[in-house]
């Protein structure tokens, strides 16, 4: 009888999750309420938990609640800590949850949210959880070991010294992408200068705070920090309305890119207690707290979608970034639906702590599905701007002029309806001094949460105040990511340098430590000042390079989990990783190649370059370059480029390369060949606790 | 009922400590005892600057994601 009760559970639970979705699908021409995504999202993602993550489990993976955990073999209450598995999760998905997620399916919102949408909820299951799952039980069964170190265990030395290469590249273009994010959002923006900046002295205290006048109370320190964050946020209006102070927090792109990467250097090489380790601590809760005051907005208000289900830009001449549906797209969203940093983090902290194996299925694959519904709320929060802000605050100056006469009159062309007066009260609601071209994804974003969050609480007068405030949670994020990516960078040049010259690897000398963070900060400041200073936004060449190599280490990522499949002997199941293997190689390689080679100068950097070369010769001076030195230097920036994307193709092709050679030698031989550590019996009371 | 409450809330308060990479310290110290009778144990303090030193102080370790 309850076998009944339950399958007719998830026969109705499967007809409401069809039915939000007709509902979708069907009512084109007139908004659909948010509520009706919420509804498809949960269902499918319930279903896709239940059904597919236990399928894996059970058949594909065999976890074994038996089997000793490195929790309890290298148990020292530090590192290795068996921990309740609510508990991690919550850590787990604290550390999977960054910017990423929010800023990739605002700007495919120019497509229309339903490819968006779409992929984020079909990548998710089919692949994006299904990796962060499969590595987190790969580090689990070998001790908890790092995502390189399984790639040389498992596949050999080389392919795992080429893996470790490109996880450097992407964290340069990484933390280019998320500098311009934060350059794009506070310039010429005084009121979120001030807030941004006012966080470094608040960390500052709180560092002293917690390391000397109250030491080891997090909490505590980290309620006095927030109170400050909000009176930094209120504090900045009165900074706006002061000329004098005004002035001093105005800053442009590029006196502000300056700034950021003087910041990056003197943060990564400072103490870490007194400024990155109280700066994480506000960003960690800040980013929770957030996540879950819009998931709770977005419930209560059920916000009308206002961009159209598909615009005409899913042909690839849209003004955000240009390129088609495929394999665009999926490049852009990215991180939601599946993304290749999580696998260093399934092999980073989690696998240590992690009390039993049967956890590594909510913990993997559930931190992940609550990762893309991240994903999917702020793909609502975009849709639920008008369209025609949408685009004055995503286009290029360069597509739509800087004024609001312009910006309207392009936009209207298009067929989206908005007004210069829409524009200039936009501008005026948030407290800004305009909202045109306000590129990088981050203004949008606080633009809509600002809407969302101000409907439950507060009103139209408190709408400023909630754009500053998610202006400052992204920014907060963001600048840690830059001072711990740059930490991270640092050493993992220092690692791959030691290799040739081995005074790099000595991470305890100064002038060693000097030099690579100089390396590091230098690497990825170039790309910041390139795409702040291009007229096209920078975005446009930024993101599809930072997509391009995060979904690169995916593909690595999957590549390692198929091998071991076939070295567990699990060959008709290795599907569960090849198929997403596949899609990934063939949109990041598509992708790739077209933003190399493709013949519009829009998309490819090769015409790009060819397009300022004829120009060159024809004695022509294009914009942004003022004089044929700096055309010179949008043609190098151009082939620089070209040259990362042909590089993550060639460290993507040489992975499979890799990868089919060992999945040949494991199928040659009849017996399992994985190094998993051999098999112990987990202790008793840790079987029975869970 | 409140039994559930007070350690659900206990278990909330340790996941918004591991966030930010500080385990539980009981834990460690009942560890300890268990474990290693003989070597000394940290104190709080010591306990929170070397999981800091950890967590923040490199060796490549990424620790959060884009």
């Amino acid at each position: 009888m309850n076998t009944y009760i339950r399958k007719l559970g998830w026969f109705a639970f499967a007809a409401t999750g069809a039915f939000a979705f007709a509902v979708i699908a069907l009512n084109r021409g007139e908004p659909i309420g948010a509520l009706w995504v919420v509804v498809a999202t949960v269902c499918i993602f319930t279903i896709g938990y239940r059904f597919y993550s236990r399928f894996i489990a059970g058949k594909v993976l065999g976890l074994d609640s038996t089997r000793m955990t490195p929790a309890y073999k290298h148990n020292d209450g530090l590192d290795y800590v068996p921990t309740n598995k609510y508990v991690l999760f919550g850590h787990h998905f604290a550390a999977i949850a960054g910017a990423g997620p929010l800023i990739g399916p605002i700007l495919a919102a120019q497509m229309g949210y339903l490819p968006s949408m779409l992929w984020l909820l079909a990548g998710v299951v089919l692949a994006g959880a299904v990796q962060d799952f499969i590595v987190l039980f790969i580090s689990i069964r070998r001790d908890g070991r790092s995502l390189g170190d399984l790639i040389k265990s498992e596949m050999g030395q080389l392919p795992g010294m080429i893996a470790l290469f490109g996880t450097f590249f992407i964290m340069l273009v990484l933390l280019a992408v998320l500098a311009l994010i934060v350059v794009k959002a506070l310039a010429e923006s005084p009121w979120g200068t001030f807030t941004v900046a006012a966080t470094i002295p608040i960390a500052l205290f709180m560092g002293i705070y917690a390391r000397y006048i109250r030491p080891g109370f997090i909490g505590e320190v980290s309620l006095i920090g927030f109170m400050l964050l909000i009176l930094s946020i209120v504090g900045g209006q009165y900074v706006q309305e002061i000329p004098s102070l005004a002035a001093l927090f105005t800053l442009t792109g590029e006196q502000l890119t300056w700034l950021l990467i003087g910041y990056g250097f003197i943060a990564s090489v400072m103490p870490v207690w007194l400024l990155l380790a109280p700066r994480d601590y506000l960003s960690t809760f800040l980013k929770i707290g957030t996540v879950i005051s819009l998931a709770i907005g977005i419930l209560i208000i059920s916000p009308d979608l206002k961009m159209p289900a598909l615009t005409q830009f899913v042909d690839g001449s849209g003004p955000v970034w240009s390129g088609s549906l495929f394999p665009f797209l999926f490049i852009t969203v990215a991180c939601g639906a599946i993304s290749g940093f999580h696998s260093l983090i399934s092999s980073g902290t989690t696998p240590k702590m992690i009390r039993n194996e049967r956890d590594a299925r909510f913990i993997g694959y559930g931190a992940m599905l609550m990762e893309s519904f991240v994903a999917i709320m702020a793909l609502v929060a975009a849709s639920t701007i008008e369209p025609g802000i949408y685009f004055a605050m995503n286009s290029p100056a360069a597509i739509i002029g800087t004024t609001a006469e312009s910006a309207a009159q392009t936009i209207s062309q298009w067929g989206f309806h908005v007004t210069p007066e829409m524009i200039t009260q936009t501008a005026v609601d948030v407290g800004e001094h305009t909202v045109i071209s306000r590129t990088g994804g981050a203004p949008t974003l606080a633009v809509g949460m600002a809407q969302i969050l101000s409907d439950v609480l507060g009103g139209q007068a408190m709408m400023a105040f909630w754009y500053h405030f998610a202006i400052l949670f992204e920014a907060l994020f963001i600048l840690t990511a830059v001072d711990a990516g740059t930490r991270a960078g640092r050493f993992m040049l220092q690692d791959l340098l030691g290799s040739f010259i081995p005074f790099m690897k000595r991470t305890d000398s100064i002038t060693a430590n000097l030099i690579a963070t100089s390396v590091c900060v230098a690497g990825w400041g170039y790309f910041l000042y390139q795409g702040v200073v291009d007229p096209l936004g920078g975005i446009n060449t930024l993101w599809p390079l930072f997509g391009i190599s995060n979904q690169m280490l995916a593909g690595i990522a999957l590549v390692l989990c198929s091998c071991v499949l076939f070295k567990m002997k699990q060959d008709r199941f290795a599907w569960v990783t090849i198929l997403p293997a596949v899609w990934v190689f063939v949109c990041t390689l598509t992708a790739a190649w077209q933003k190399i080679f493709d013949a519009n100068p829009r998309i490819g950097f090769l015409a790009h370059a060819n397009k300022y070369k004829e120009a060159i010769a024809e004695g022509t001076v294009l914009a942004p370059a003022k004089s044929i030195g700096q055309m010179q230097q949008v043609i190098f920036n151009d082939y620089i480029n070209a040259s990362l994307a042909a590089l993550f193709m060639l460290v993507l092709i040489s992975m499979l390369a890799f990868g089919i050679r060992t999945v040949l030698r494991a199928r040659a031989l009849g017996t399992p060949t994985t190094r998993e550590t051999p098999f112990e019996l987990l202790p008793v009371e840790a079987v029975s606790r869970t | 009922m409140v039994a559930r409450i007070v350690s659900g809330l206990r278990y909330l308060g340790q996941s918004l400590r591991l966030m930010v990479g500080m385990p539980e310290y009981s834990t460690y110290v009942a560890h300890m005892h268990h474990a290693h009778p003989e070597r000394p144990v940290m104190s709080y303090e010591e306990f929170f600057r070397e999981r800091q030193e950890a967590r923040y102080g490199g060796n490549g370790k990424v620790t959060r994601c884009c």
